[in-house]
């Protein structure tokens, strides 16, 4: 390779695009990834092996983690809820409480968050592995086509898994709300599940499961754009994956913010 | 220095380069490069590193896109045809990379039969099995076949490396530098192998190194790239013999002059 005289080097540096310029091509790039993923997943050859197998292992993945937080998520909100319902005398509506919490907010969210960490970095240093490592390159040379095989399943099988794992999410902080319920009173699993689930609406359940499959999407387009354009070898593993995993939940935030909005339409 | 084919019978183009450009910013990594590929032939590549090379061959497979020229595989221009004939493309080219590139959740069995199964959606498994099996055996590593590629060695590595291309029986193989960080007795393997691809499977390859045994061992013809272009091109012999300072320090440090 030539060497690159110096003046060379600052007219190449001139050119470079700006932070600015460089906003919009990133965002160009993120929609160009987005737009690919919708083409490639509705054409065929469909990979349904590969999206059950990433299924089974964002399921698998996270359902410990899942189990546990939403059980404890279910504990602390009904005895934090508790003192504040008291002073009007209204503990009867506890179940309700914690069932509306738990399913319109805490288990999407939860949920979501859990996932961005546990399954979002996965895919990300995954996908970023393989790069630094030819792997994506191999398979292009095979006649194969990687962005089919890693990424439209691995998006697919996120976006199918999070609404599925949401709803585990709150059913296991139900559970743990009525461990909590249990002890503080003598109110029996019948009556506390009739109560938390009668003010349960369609519209609760509909925006949750869409919400869900946001977060799902979000998680593993993220994931994946992260870890299929990661660079620089090793460092870009790593950077790939913690981007992955800040970048999903900034975005998660966002999108609980705005779809709170717009549901909130509906129920006025 | 005149390009001349192996012999008089061998003179179709399975590769033709005309004018070929490629620079990263300012970088002009090729300028111009000319190169054919005969049909049967083992070319090899040599040149210092950074010199391009390894872009070369990426540029050939559709990796990479150039900036100019032309680059025409088995009758179709590279960066001219879809992405559905391109994946045909790379079914006859078979591509080695230098690190081995082996999917490394999966054991060299799932390696092997990944492209296979993918692309010839008609064979039973019985038939996958077969060829499977005796890929691996023309490689000699039938052994390895349930082993994951992180139990295996650098030079095993290659082998399955080379066996996994091998499975879809291209017709063009591109090696980038196959012996890289290989002991020298691994190497003089793997040399013997690229010539045993080459009788066995009846392909065209060429080969990136700058491994000069390797080179004198297994290339019909060498071409050698200076400044981004293929200043000299021949067999070993026709190469080395000048006293040019960009080429004798190769020979001398190869050969320990």
């Amino acid at each position: 390779m030539q060497p690159i005289e110096s003046s060379t080097i600052t007219e190449e540096e001139e050119k470079k695009p700006g932070r600015f310029s460089r906003m919009f091509i990133t965002l160009y790039e993120v929609y160009a990834f987005i737009a690919r993923f919708f083409k490639e997943v509705f054409v065929p050859p469909y990979e349904w092996k590969e999206v059950l197998r990433q299924c089974y292992e964002i399921g698998y993945r996270s359902a410990l983690l899942i189990s546990t937080t939403g059980f404890i998520t279910g504990i602390v909100f009904t005895k934090q809820s508790r003192p504040s319902l008291a002073e009007f005398g209204a503990t009867s509506w506890l179940p309700s409480l914690v069932g509306i919490a738990l399913l319109r907010t805490l288990a999407p969210l939860l949920t979501g968050l859990i996932a961005a960490g546990k399954v979002g970095s996965s895919i990300g240093a995954e996908l970023g592995s393989m790069r630094v490592t030819e792997q994506i390159d191999a398979m292009e040379v095979s006649a194969t086509n990687p962005f089919k095989f890693l990424v439209s399943t691995r998006v697919l099988a996120s976006t199918i898994t999070i609404p599925i794992l949401t709803f585990y999410t709150a059913i296991v902080g139900l559970l743990g709300g009525l461990l909590n319920v249990s002890v503080s009173e003598s109110t029996s699993a019948k009556l506390y599940f009739q109560a938390s689930l009668e003010q349960i609406t369609f519209l609760d359940i509909t925006a949750s499961t869409i919400k869900a499959i946001l977060f799902g999407f979000t998680i593993g387009i993220v994931g994946c754009y992260q870890g299929y354009n990661s660079k620089k070898g090793t460092e870009g593993v790593g950077k790939a994956a913690n981007s992955a995993v800040v970048i999903a939940m900034f975005l998660i935030f966002i999108e609980e913010v705005v779809s709170v909005q717009f549901f909130g339409l509906f129920r006025s | 220095m005149i390009e001349k084919p192996l012999t008089k019978t061998n003179i179709e183009k399975v590769i033709e380069i005309k004018g070929l450009n490629k620079s990263f910013g300012n970088y002009h990594v090729l300028r111009g490069v000319d190169l054919n590929l005969y049909r049967g032939e083992n070319l090899v590549v040599l040149g210092k590193s950074g010199t391009g090379k390894s872009v070369l061959i990426k540029i050939i497979i559709g990796l990479l896109t150039p900036d100019a020229g032309l680059v025409n595989v088995l009758g179709n221009t590279v960066d001219q045809i879809s992405y559905k004939e391109l994946l045909a493309l790379r079914l006859k080219v078979g591509f080695s990379f230098q690190n081995s590139a082996l999917y490394d959740s999966m054991t060299v069995r799932q390696n092997l039969e990944f492209p296979l199964v993918r692309n010839q959606k008609d064979l039973t498994r019985a038939e996958v099995n077969n060829a499977v099996e005796e890929t691996l055996e023309a490689v000699g590593l039938l052994s390895t076949i349930n082993q994951m590629p992180s139990e295996l060695s650098g030079g095993q590595r290659k082998r399955i490396g080379i066996a996994r291309t091998l499975i879809l029986r291209p017709e063009i193989m591109l090696y980038d530098e196959p012996t890289a960080g290989l002991d020298p007795i691994t190497c003089l393997e793997i040399n013997s192998l690229i010539n045993e691809v080459q009788e066995r499977f009846k392909t065209s390859s060429i080969v990136i190194t700058h491994d000069l045994t390797c080179a004198k061992a297994v290339g019909n013809r060498v071409a050698m790239l200076l400044d981004g272009q293929f200043q000299r091109q021949g067999t070993f012999e026709e190469v080395f013999d000048t006293n040019d300072e960009r080429v004798k320090p190769f020979y001398d440090y190869n050969f320990i002059k």
